[in-house]
């Protein structure tokens, strides 16, 4: 009698399944290199072509569209940071325990309304809102280069598009801090508050410390969205191809994605092959920094003691 | 020691008196108010009260005021602490009035065209007033079921992947990038939608599917986070007893764990359309604008509603408000289609999901 081992029976549904489950997932990895070898292939005339769509070449195009998105996005970031943290942190240990949760919906919401209708909004009740402080801003701080005149009179600026920007990117990196302040240790808090602190030293203490490489990413991935925002821009700021950090007068830089969505419609041969170069430029950007972020993250919850 | 030093010494014991902040706020709102008048009087160009402006004002002055009477009374960490609770309040309501003011704004100024004709017409033939959005609803309705078609099936596998099979190095390229893809920029699966289409149909290529697959690469991560979650919180239990029943894996999977699972990736699915349904920008790109309607996806420019906003508003002809007053109610209409399907979507997991 010969000892058998015994026979795994291989079911075709499992292995049907198992298969269709694995492509998929490869189909993700497919698709990421798809955009990026599509967006490629149809940038490289651009570059070849005899008649130039870019007379001075293609850096000398899309460097002030670049400079504009950077800009747009750090007056983003910079505003909506600390206000991020600010509703993290009211969410997570101020508000009541029972409105929490609804409170934190009601942020939520903003980030399921359309850019257009941001956009709409920006330009059409924002910018005369905010047009009188721009005013007062230059009369008493116009020796900052930043608050420049001549003031625009519509509003409509590099100031109120990075106020807009900052009011769509506040609800994930809320949502993102959020998550992170929850995080916290309980036993540290806890600690803090046995040992007599206020709610503001625990925070100080164990929930701050805690959540800072946290804080850091969900700044990056706030950024990664205001780079590549482009209905709100295209819609409030009239850009066009110039370089300045004059942040309230009618001549602004244009963003990247904004240039792209007002040019694309009327674009032709070499000049959409540009257009598409300029869109492979925001991939590659937003694709580092999203990447950079998700690996802070990573990295971050392999050595988190929340667990 | 007399008894009114010793209680000095214990910071915080003296708490401060019950009736200081109401009176605080009242001295603040009338200061602020009366400063504001003051102000508009001196300038002969305000001709009204700028009430955002008096609110504003009292509402720093009581801060400070509140601050500074905790600082004396109570002492410097208590003061702290109060003014901390005051910044981060001020923090969620400074996010909440954009949020009131576009509600507001899109309810008000829709209003004017949110009618019959607004959802029965399209705008072939017309110049000025009349009209309505007729075919971009369509447009809408059809690119957002096929990107919902192509999404759903491939993000709801991945999910099963990475949840019941996933191990190894592919498993964790394919979870970091789902992540990286939420960063895609919209208008970017725009121009991939048409750089993949100039291969196949030529230069200037607009169709409705290609938009359909634009939003799809937006799509596709949202749904695989969704699913993931929720395979992840089926209890290994269920598994277990079926796998000792000598149910094959792949039964086990589609018979005991998604079902499970069901309402919540129901609601993550809901909750993905609504995030794509107001993408305007690939749209415009691959899908492109058309006054006329058009049932055929695969054939030809394709309108949908963001794009007819975005058009409404950017194109404006003879009597420009009748334009304007459109995009207004075609924001209303996308704003409460996101609405309704963020509500479904909250009942359907309070409803339905498995309790316990």
């Amino acid at each position: 009698m010969s000892s058998q081992a015994p026979v795994v029976k291989r079911r075709i549904g499992d292995l049907v399944f198992s298969n269709l489950a694995i492509g998929s997932g490869v189909a993700i990895l497919v698709i990421l290199a798809a955009v990026a070898i599509f967006l490629f292939a149809e940038s490289v005339p651009a570059f070849l072509s005899e008649q130039d769509a870019a007379p001075d070449g293609f850096f000398a195009y899309v460097a002030p569209f670049l400079f504009g998105t950077v800009l747009a996005s750090i007056i983003a970031l910079l505003i909506a940071t600390p206000l991020a943290i600010g509703i993290a942190l009211y969410i997570s240990h101020f508000a009541p325990r029972r409105l929490s949760q609804a409170l934190g919906y009601s942020i939520d919401l903003l980030a399921a309304i359309p850019s257009v209708v941001y956009g709409l909004w920006g330009m059409l009740v924002l910018a005369p809102f905010l047009n009188p402080s721009y005013l007062w801003l230059n009369e008493n701080f116009g020796w900052i280069p930043f608050f420049e005149g001549p003031v625009s009179a519509t509003g409509r600026t590099m100031m109120t598009v990075g106020i807009v920007l900052a009011i769509m990117i506040l609800p994930i990196m809320a949502a993102l801090i959020r998550e992170i302040f929850l995080q916290t240790p309980r036993l540290h808090e806890e600690a803090a508050l046995a040992l007599g602190a206020t709610r503001w030293e625990v925070i100080k203490m164990a929930v701050l410390p805690f959540g800072k490489a946290g804080i850091i990413s969900s700044a990056m991935l706030g950024l990664g969205r205001a780079l590549g925002e482009t209905m709100a821009v295209a819609l409030v700021l009239s850009g066009s191809g110039v370089i300045t950090f004059a942040l309230l007068t009618s001549t602004n830089p244009n963003t990247i994605a904004a240039n792209i969505a007002l040019q694309f419609p009327e674009s032709s041969g070499t000049y959409t092959s540009l257009l598409i170069a300029t869109g492979l430029v925001l991939f590659a950007i937003t694709m580092a920094i999203n990447m950079l972020a998700r690996w802070v993250i990573s990295r971050r919850s392999e050595f988190s003691g929340a667990n | 020691m007399t008894t009114a030093s010793v209680t000095q010494n214990f910071q915080g014991s003296r708490s401060l008196p019950k009736w200081l902040a109401p009176t605080l706020l009242a001295v603040a709102i009338l200061a602020s108010f009366s400063i504001n008048s003051a102000l508009a009087s001196s300038n002969p160009e305000a001709t009204q009260l700028n009430l955002f402006a008096v609110a504003l004002v009292a509402v720093i002055t009581y801060s400070i005021g509140f601050y500074l009477a905790s600082r004396i009374i109570e002492g410097q960490r208590k003061s702290a602490d109060r003014l901390v609770t005051i910044l981060v309040t001020g923090a969620f309501a400074l996010a909440v009035v954009p949020l009131i003011s576009l509600a507001w704004t899109v309810v008000e100024r829709g209003a004017a065209r949110f009618d019959i004709d607004f959802f029965t017409f399209s705008m072939r033939n017309v110049v000025g007033a009349g009209g309505g959005a007729y075919h971009a609803i369509i447009g809408t309705l059809e690119i957002t079921g096929l990107a919902t078609l192509i999404s759903v099936p491939i993000g709801i596998m991945t999910a099963i992947y990475l949840v019941e099979y996933g191990r190894g190095a592919l498993a964790r390229a394919v979870t970091f990038f789902v992540d990286v893809m939420t960063g895609i920029p919209s208008i970017v699966a725009g121009l991939f939608a048409y750089a993949a289409f100039v291969v196949i149909f030529g230069p200037g290529v607009r169709m409705g599917v290609g938009g359909a697959i634009a939003l799809s690469v937006l799509m596709i991560p949202v749904v695989i986070r969704a699913t993931e979650e929720m395979l992840k919180i089926v209890p290994n239990e269920l598994r277990e007893a079926s796998y000792a029943l000598g149910v094959p894996k792949w039964l086990t999977v589609t018979k005991v764990v998604l079902p499970t699972a069901l309402a919540g990736i129901a609601t993550g699915v809901m909750i993905a359309i609504a995030r794509i349904i107001g993408e305007t920008a690939p749209l415009l790109i691959i899908a492109g604008f058309t006054a006329s309607t058009n049932f055929n996806p695969f054939d030809e420019r394709m309108m949908t509603l963001p794009v007819f906003v975005y058009t409404s508003y950017a194109n404006q002809g003879s009597d420009a408000q009748t334009y304007i007053d459109r995009a207004w109610t075609g924001a209303l209409v996308l704003m409460l289609i996101v609405m309704i399907l963020n509500i479904i979507a909250r009942l359907v997991s309070k409803y339905f999901s498995p309790k316990g």
